[in-house]
């Protein structure tokens, strides 16, 4: 991916199967935000192939497509700064995420027919069940900008859980959160992968929560894989110790 | 000693345009007889004038700063009487009742401009809502809206001079048209956000405005068009005050139609993504939203409603021009919308009524008219910034998982 002269993500190959959680590090600037905007339609690569497998289907190049394609077929993310809708209560924010599984339009809009009607029930329904799940229940009628730091977070995955995804993209969800709440929400994740069957990949700066959650981890700087492995080989290879610490303290 | 210090500021602001006014106020030249009269009685008037409006506004100032800051300890949503009114139904219905009456008896009760008057003042209701849907709710602030006011108006024109079709069957072709319009302008400015959106629509009214003006052959140019018959009835012959009376309760049912279906389409699944697109784009549209289509479909259903206001307008005048489709029309509207409170049906209506009739009852100032209007609209935005019904969006209020919806 280039921007003008910058290349910014530059030979990443990665993987992730049904079912894990999957890890991408590097220090502040190494291309993982820039990543998850080639996969997510925000930005088109302008080299490389992304192809998805969704399970039950088959597989799929989603180079270009346009982000709520991209979200229709089952990507669903969160942002590093958080970008829910401030003016929307909790419960609409969820209700944007099942948008695109519902199916209503102008006319379902005018003369609400039973069908929209009860499209529209159930979409208030699903989405308070997710919020249950995540434990926003309580913030249910509460305007988003109103919800403390964590619980926005949170929102956000909530919000993105309410697409169906199968694969879940977090970028630093635990970004500003406090020990507490960082350990919430590695119970969360765990559980997420649990009950609602998808793969997670996850952008963190946080070691603790990447080692205890990730099957895999990939390891990136300046737009390179520099190591790829499981937590235990992550953490003796010495080509990230050089990225996260400088040449010194390779010994 | 808070009011002293404030007595203080009041004083230097009365000195300070004292001086300034001096040369205008207070000297006077009489060339008939070549001398100087020192007015000293208007420095006087300008003096304790300037004193107490100053004092008047800081003391206003002040209280809605304490107001603001009340608001914010008691956090939650702030709900405004309108809402309180509308969700208590001891006053809501009898409130109904009266104004429905009241729009009822209206028209036999006042003279014939007095009708006139309230047609254009529910006309300006349907527009503000049509534009509403478009700046107050999604977000995208279009500055052309009267070149669709101008297609409707002219589809019935025209469509009457050269067919002879009626004001009944142009009603809904002025509608179609109005959203093809708004079509075709939304697909250029899809990419377009905030102020370059604002040029881009400015330049497309403008440019139906001068094709109008031009295009002798097909439009007649500026001279317009005239005669367009009013709307029939089965044939009854009117005479021209029960015209006006006519016209006017098909403009209140119209107004009516127009305040049910924006409120069904604020409150549904394309209301909520409009919505979220005037919050954040980006992350609208990496939740599954169609940013294309969502825009596309707010520019057409906001300009539909100008469609069918323009083809009422042409039938209520008989005579339409280019000229009753300018700039200035595109922010008088908008001036509803914002006044009225952006994406709120009662603050749009409010806005509509307050800044039609507003202009039509202060003739009586005669040339401090525009002044007096200007005056209210700067008060309006220091004190309310968000509109006459600013931040009273109903949200959807969730009753506990059994309840289901409401
Ligand atoms: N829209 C953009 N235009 C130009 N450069 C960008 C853009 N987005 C990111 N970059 C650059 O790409 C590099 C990677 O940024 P980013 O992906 O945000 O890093 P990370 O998320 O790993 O901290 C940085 O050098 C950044 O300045
Ligand atoms: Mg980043």
């Amino acid at each position: 991916m280039d921007f003008g002269g910058l290349r910014a993500v530059d030979r990443l190959d990665l993987e992730i199967h049904c079912g894990e959680i999957v890890a991408l590090i590097g220090p502040n600037g190494a291309g993982k935000t820039t990543f998850f905007n080639c996969i997510t339609g925000i930005y088109t690569p302008t080299a490389g192939d992304i192809r998805i497998h969704p399970p039950g289907r088959e597989t799929k190049r989603i180079n270009g497509l346009k982000p709520n394609r991209v979200t229709e077929l089952g990507l669903a993310r969160t942002f590093q700064n958080i970008r829910l809708f401030h003016q929307m209560t909790v419960l609409e924010n969820v209700m944007i995420g099942r948008h695109c599984r519902l199916r209503s339009g102008i006319p379902g809009a005018v003369f609400r027919p039973p069908h929209t009607v009860k499209e529209e029930r159930q979409a208030v329904m699903d989405s308070y069940r997710i919020l249950e799940k995540i434990g926003l229940e309580r913030f249910v009628n509460d305007l988003a900008k109103n919800l403390p730091y964590g619980a926005q977070r949170r929102l956000e995955i909530a919000r993105a859980l309410a697409t169906e995804p199968f694969l879940l993209l977090l970028d630093e969800p635990a970004a500003g959160m406090n020990p507490h709440e960082t350990h919430e929400l590695d119970q969360l994740i765990l559980r997420l992968r649990e009950t609602e069957n998808v793969s997670i990949l996850l952008i963190e700066h946080d070691m603790k929560l990447v080692m205890s959650l990730s099957d895999r981890i990939y390891v990136m700087d300046y737009g390179r894989k520099i190591a790829e492995g499981t937590p235990r080989q992550i953490k003796n290879d010495p080509a990230v110790i050089k990225a996260y610490l400088g040449e010194e303290y390779v010994a | 000693m808070a009011s002293l210090i404030e007595i203080r500021k009041s004083f230097l602001v009365s000195i300070w345009f004292m001086f300034l006014t001096f040369p205008i106020m207070v000297i006077r030249v009489n060339t008939v007889e070549n001398v100087i009269q020192w007015r000293w009685n208007n420095m006087i008037a300008v003096g304790l004038g300037s004193f107490l409006l100053s004092f008047v506004w800081r003391y206003l100032i002040r209280r809605k700063e304490q107001g603001v800051q009340r608001q914010e300890e008691s956090t939650g949503l702030r709900r405004s009487i309108f809402q309180r009114i509308g969700e208590d139904r001891r006053i809501f219905l009898p409130g109904l009742t009266v104004a429905a009456v009241a729009v009822v008896v209206f028209p036999f009760l006042v003279s014939m401009y007095q009708v006139n008057i309230m047609t254009t003042a529910f006309m300006y209701i349907m527009l503000g809502l049509g534009l509403n849907i478009v700046v107050g709710v999604a977000g995208l602030l279009d500055l052309g809206y009267v070149a669709f006011y101008a297609v409707g108006a002219y589809t019935y024109a025209l469509l009457n001079y050269h067919f002879g079709l009626s004001f009944w069957i142009c009603l809904p072709i002025g509608a179609g048209l109005g959203a093809v319009f708004g079509i075709l302008l939304g697909f250029p400015v899809l990419r377009l956000r905030g102020d370059y959106l604002a040029i881009v629509t400015l330049g497309f009214g403008e440019i139906i405005r001068l094709v109008l003006e031009n295009w002798n052959e097909f439009s007649f140019g500026p001279s317009g068009i005239a005669n367009i018959p009013r709307p029939g009835l089965f044939g009854v012959a009117f005479s021209l005050e029960a015209h006006s009376r006519y016209i006017y309760f098909i403009v209140v049912i119209l107004a009516i139609f127009t305040i049910f279906m924006v409120n069904r389409l604020q409150n549904s699944r394309i209301g909520r993504a409009w919505l979220a697109l005037r919050e954040d784009e980006i992350a609208c549209q990496a939740m599954g939203v169609d940013k294309t289509r969502t825009k596309l479909t707010a520019f057409a259903l906001g300009a539909t409603w100008a469609g069918l206001a323009g083809v009422v307008f042409a039938a209520k005048t008989t005579f339409i021009n280019p000229a009753s489709f300018t700039l200035w029309e595109s922010i008088n509207i908008l001036c509803i919308v914002v006044l009225g409170g952006m994406g709120s049906i009662t603050g749009v209506v409010l806005g509509a009524l307050v800044l039609v009739l507003l202009p039509e009852y202060l003739r009586a100032f005669a040339e401090y008219r525009i002044l007096t209007f200007g005056v209210v609209l700067v008060l309006m935005m220091v004190f309310r910034p968000g509109g006459i019904v600013s931040n009273v969006r109903r949200t959807y209020q969730f009753e506990g998982p059994d309840s289901g919806d409401k």
